[in-house]
């Protein structure tokens, strides 16, 4: 348990279920969406240290993966930050609660 | 391992336990960005710096920025920003959170892989990251550019259509 | 010859099918079919007479029916029997078809009436030729039905319609005998066939079993078949008991009664006793020698003979008087049938068919002249108005009486009066048929007083039959002589009345020789009890013809309403005769009481238990199929409707899970997703 990669995984882990446990209590959509956005940064930080720890570091894959992580990530976050307002235009609210128009 | 690591991974982890509870948005935005800064930290200790680098200026530089805006002009007449859950709900989430931790520091724990002796560490300057972009994953950096390209128009399109529909 | 024997018959009844298919206006095409068939077959049976004195005897036999080995064989047979009755037939039918066309002529129903006349005709000629016993009888039951179908031609009238189910009914209960006896004559000789080459079951080949075999009650079985073929014959020729339907037939327009119930199908029945004779003669062990078929033959005939000729005494209508006649002189010919053998009873139906039919067609001229007037009580003096049918009448009254030597009558009466004197068995049917020729005499001349002499005691008319157009609108009071069409018959058959006697008579007995198939000879001198015979006779016709002058002639009868004379002499006596003995009452309050008790009890079975019967199950139906309803609406679609509804609630119940909330969705999602891990990381490690 004492290597420094089970360390990093464990952080990440950690990082990875706050996130989630976010996502899933907080009623307000920005902070679902924050959650998302910290599972997204722990599944990063997770690449890295298996890069650094890892077998085959020179072929920089962590390294490269985490880049497009990253770059998709912000696009994803400005995306949904756009719905969320557009959303919030329309119903006036941003619980997450409210929004039940496609319920079954 | 270096005390820096234990001090940083605890801040990483606190300020993400704080942005997911308080009860001010803003402030949970705020502490987000504590947590990005965090996690930059923890790229520098594992030698990619340009990474960290990236992380700053991205998500705090761009994302939490957005973020901040999106709770801004998102703001109704409550301040809290967050009705309350009942307890049902939340000890439900937590229990969910953790079962997800515990599946995994199990899965960590029983690896095989972390028994193994950590190599040294390899640079990865700025010249080699952009060779890799240039060489073997050209095509994913393509790809990546439609995609910004088409979420940049997405956003604006989606933004921009409610405001001229409301008139 | 006897090939095309077959003609005959098959003429009027060809003439009777096209008739049939005639319209209503078309009278004049029925009359002529109808005469004309009648015509050629007359010509026909003239030609087989002629072929029978040349020739002799000739049968025709062929198969009818096939089972097996055996057959069922039918045919015609010419003889001298046959020959001559089919000759009488065709002549007197001839007439009466003639005289109809008058007679008929107001009738709108005109071509049903000859259509029925021709079809008897063909019936009563088949039945004649006949050469098989079941051939005889197929036509024996078309005559009957010609019968009725004649006798209820005006079947708007409830009593018409009634007295032809009674003839049908009536005679029925007689053929039932016929056809047990013809079943068992079958089954012992083998054959129906009379004459087939010597096995037919007149002759000896058939015959020869029927004498040995006895059956019940020590009687030969001849003796019993004879005894239930004459049950047919008693019940066609209306003796005593079953007479009762004859009276009533005189409902039919005359010419039915004159041809049918006089001349031709009464007579069938002792046709057929004459027929069959062999048969009936075959066993000698009754009293005396005598078959003892042959003595109740004689029996029933005589006692028929004076029983009839009483209630004719007393009788007012005047077709009722001539029917109880006829019965009387039926049995006179049967008793004559069983005393003296076929010819003697033979030649007493030919004179008795021509004398019977002019009286009947005279009666006939006599109700059309008085405006449909039947009573006699209100006839009278039409001696005036009608000279031609007083003429013929009085020549047709003095041949029934038996008036001697100039009239048929006389000597055909007389051959029977002598075979009941020389009849050793006993002296009884001689006593009673004396009496019954001298109460003929009497009973006509009554009729006669009544009728011809005295005032016309008439008012009008009283029955107006269905479907007559009166026509007499100038003078409708008086009557008057009928037309020459229905006049031409009633002379041609008095000249026949007078002349057929002389074929007959003691001195020269032609007929009888000629239907007993021996030589014609001459007798040279007539024996001492042969003239005891005629002179008796004599005596009782004018006994009889006196004490009806004495007691109806000498003082005219003033008015209808004026009593009988016999009334006021003895009122119990004449009051049983004129109701008739009450033979229809009895049967009424016996027979047909229990018949319709029974008829009663099988509606009430047939409407309670065979009713009730089905009823049930159709109920029960009814049970099973609402029970198939029930099951099918509560078990079946019920369970069914549950089942959906069940399922649709569940389904329902499911769908909750999916509240539109997006974070119900990522907690399932995040648990799923561990629980998957978990799994497979874990769980699949064994």
């Amino acid at each position: 348990m004492s290597s420094p990669l089970a360390q990093y995984l464990i952080v990440s882990a950690a990082l990875f279920s706050i996130g989630l446990a976010g996502a899933l209590i907080r009623r307000n959509a920005v902070l679902v969406l924050i959650g998302i956005e910290l599972m997204l940064n722990a599944a990063n930080l997770n690449f890295i240290a298996f890069w650094r720890y890892g077998k085959n570091p020179q072929a920089l894959a962590g390294i490269m993966f985490v880049i497009f992580s990253i770059a998709v990530a912000a696009a994803e976050a400005a995306v949904g930050l756009a719905l969320i307002i557009a959303i919030y235009r329309h119903y006036k609210t941003t619980q997450v609660d409210k929004i039940d128009r496609m319920r079954g | 391992m270096h005390w820096s690591f234990y001090i940083v991974a605890g801040l990483t982890i606190g300020s993400a336990i704080a942005a997911m509870s308080l009860r001010n948005i803003v402030h949970c935005a705020l502490l987000l960005t504590v947590t990005f800064a965090g996690l930059a930290l923890l790229y520098l200790q594992l030698n990619a710096q340009f990474v960290a680098l990236a992380q700053m200026l991205i998500y705090i530089g761009a994302v939490a920025i957005l973020i901040v805006f999106a709770i801004l002009l998102t703001r109704s007449s409550e301040t809290t920003g967050d009705s309350p859950l009942s307890l049902a709900g939340v000890v439900s989430g937590v229990l969910i959170a953790l079962a997800a931790f515990v599946t995994l520091a199990r899965a960590v724990a029983s690896s095989a892989l972390i028994r193994q002796a950590s190599p040294a560490p390899v640079p990865a300057s700025v010249r080699q990251i952009g060779q890799e972009l240039m060489k073997n994953y050209v095509l994913p950096l393509e790809i990546v550019a439609l995609l910004l390209t088409a979420a940049l128009i997405g956003a604006a399109v989606i933004a921009l259509q409610e405001r001229r529909r409301s008139e | 010859m006897a090939k095309i024997l077959w003609l005959i018959p098959i003429l009027p009844l060809v003439a009777a099918a096209v008739t049939s298919l005639l319209r209503r206006e078309q009278r004049r095409a029925a009359a002529g079919l109808a005469i004309g068939s009648m015509l050629l077959s007359f010509a026909l049976s003239c030609a087989s007479f002629a072929s029978v004195l040349h020739e002799g005897k000739a049968a025709f036999n062929f198969d009818w029916l096939q089972f097996g080995d055996s057959s069922l064989k039918l045919g015609w047979v010419l003889d001298p029997l046959s020959a001559s009755m089919v000759t009488m037939v065709t002549l007197v039918g001839l007439l009466i078809f003639i005289y109809s066309i008058g007679y008929m002529a107001h009738d709108e129903n005109f071509t049903r009436f000859f259509c029925f006349l021709s079809l008897f005709a063909a019936a009563m000629l088949g039945l004649v030729i006949a050469n098989s016993l079941l051939l005889l009888f197929i036509c024996w039951e078309l005559v009957g039905l010609a019968s009725y179908l004649l006798i209820g031609f005006w079947y708007h009238k409830p009593s018409a319609s009634a007295a032809a189910k009674k003839a049908f009914i009536v005679t029925r209960i007689g053929d039932v005998g016929f056809f047990i006896g013809l079943l068992w004559l079958y089954s012992q000789s083998g054959t129906l066939l009379f004459y087939d080459g010597g096995n037919g079951a007149l002759e000896t080949g058939g015959l020869s079993k029927l004498a040995t075999t006895t059956t019940l009650a020590g009687m030969t079985v001849a003796t019993a078949i004879s005894l239930l073929i004459f049950c047919g014959a008693v019940g066609k020729s209306g003796q005593v008991p079953l007479h009762v339907w004859l009276p009533d037939a005189m409902e039919g327009p005359t010419p039915v009664s004159a041809l049918i119930h006089a001349a031709t199908m009464v007579a069938a029945g002792v046709f057929l006793v004459a027929r069959v004779y062999p048969l009936l003669d075959l066993d000698p062990s009754g009293l005396l020698g005598r078959s003892t078929a042959l003595i109740v033959v004689t029996w029933v005939g005589s006692i028929t003979a004076i029983f009839a000729a009483l209630i004719a005494v007393g009788q007012n209508d005047i077709k009722r008087i001539l029917a109880y006649s006829t019965v009387s002189q039926l049995g006179f010919m049967m008793a004559g049938v069983g005393m003296g053998g076929p010819a003697v009873g033979m030649f007493h139906l030919m004179t008795h068919a021509f004398f019977k039919a002019l009286l009947f067609l005279g009666a006939g001229s006599l109700i059309h002249g008085c405006h449909e007037e039947q009573d006699i009580a209100r006839m009278g003096g039409l001696r005036k108005f009608m000279p031609i049918t007083f003429a013929t009448y009085a020549v047709g009254m003095m041949a029934l009486s038996g008036v001697p030597l100039l009239f048929s009558g006389f000597w055909s009466k007389d051959e029977i009066l002598h075979s009941a004197s020389n009849w050793e068995p006993s002296r009884g049917p001689f006593m009673l048929l004396a009496l019954g020729a001298l109460l003929t005499a009497f009973y006509m001349t009554r009729q006669v007083c009544y009728v011809f002499f005295g005032k016309y005691r008439g008012e009008g008319t009283y029955f107006q039959p269905e479907g007559s157009v009166a026509t007499h609108g100038v003078t409708p009071r008086e009557p008057h002589e009928s037309p020459p069409v229905m006049t031409w018959p009633l002379i041609v058959l008095a000249v026949g009345s007078v002349l057929i006697g002389f074929l007959g008579t003691p001195l020269w007995p032609w007929f009888q020789s000629f239907i007993e198939g021996h030589e014609v000879r001459l007798v040279h001198g007539l024996s001492l009890h042969v003239l005891a015979v005629m002179g008796l006779s004599t005596a009782l016709v004018a006994i009889g013809i006196t004490t009806g002058w004495w007691l109806y002639g000498r003082q005219p009868i003033e008015s209808a309403q004026q009593p009988d004379a016999l009334d006021l002499w003895n009122p119990a006596f004449f009051g049983a005769i004129r109701r008739r003995f009450l033979v229809d009452e009895f049967y009424d309050g016996t027979v047909v009481r229990l018949v319709s008790f029974l008829s009663r009890a099988a509606d009430w079975l047939d409407r309670f238990v065979w009713g009730g019967l089905v009823s049930l199950i159709a109920w029960l139906v009814l049970g099973l199929s609402w029970i198939d309803r029930l099951i099918d609406e509560f078990i079946i679609n019920l369970g069914f409707n549950k089942g959906s509804e069940s399922f649709r609630e569940s389904a329902r119940y499911l769908s909750r899970f999916q509240n539109g909330r997006v974070q119900r969705y990522l907690r399932v999602l995040g648990l799923a997703l561990t629980m998957l891990a978990f799994f497979f990381l874990w769980g699949c490690r064994t």
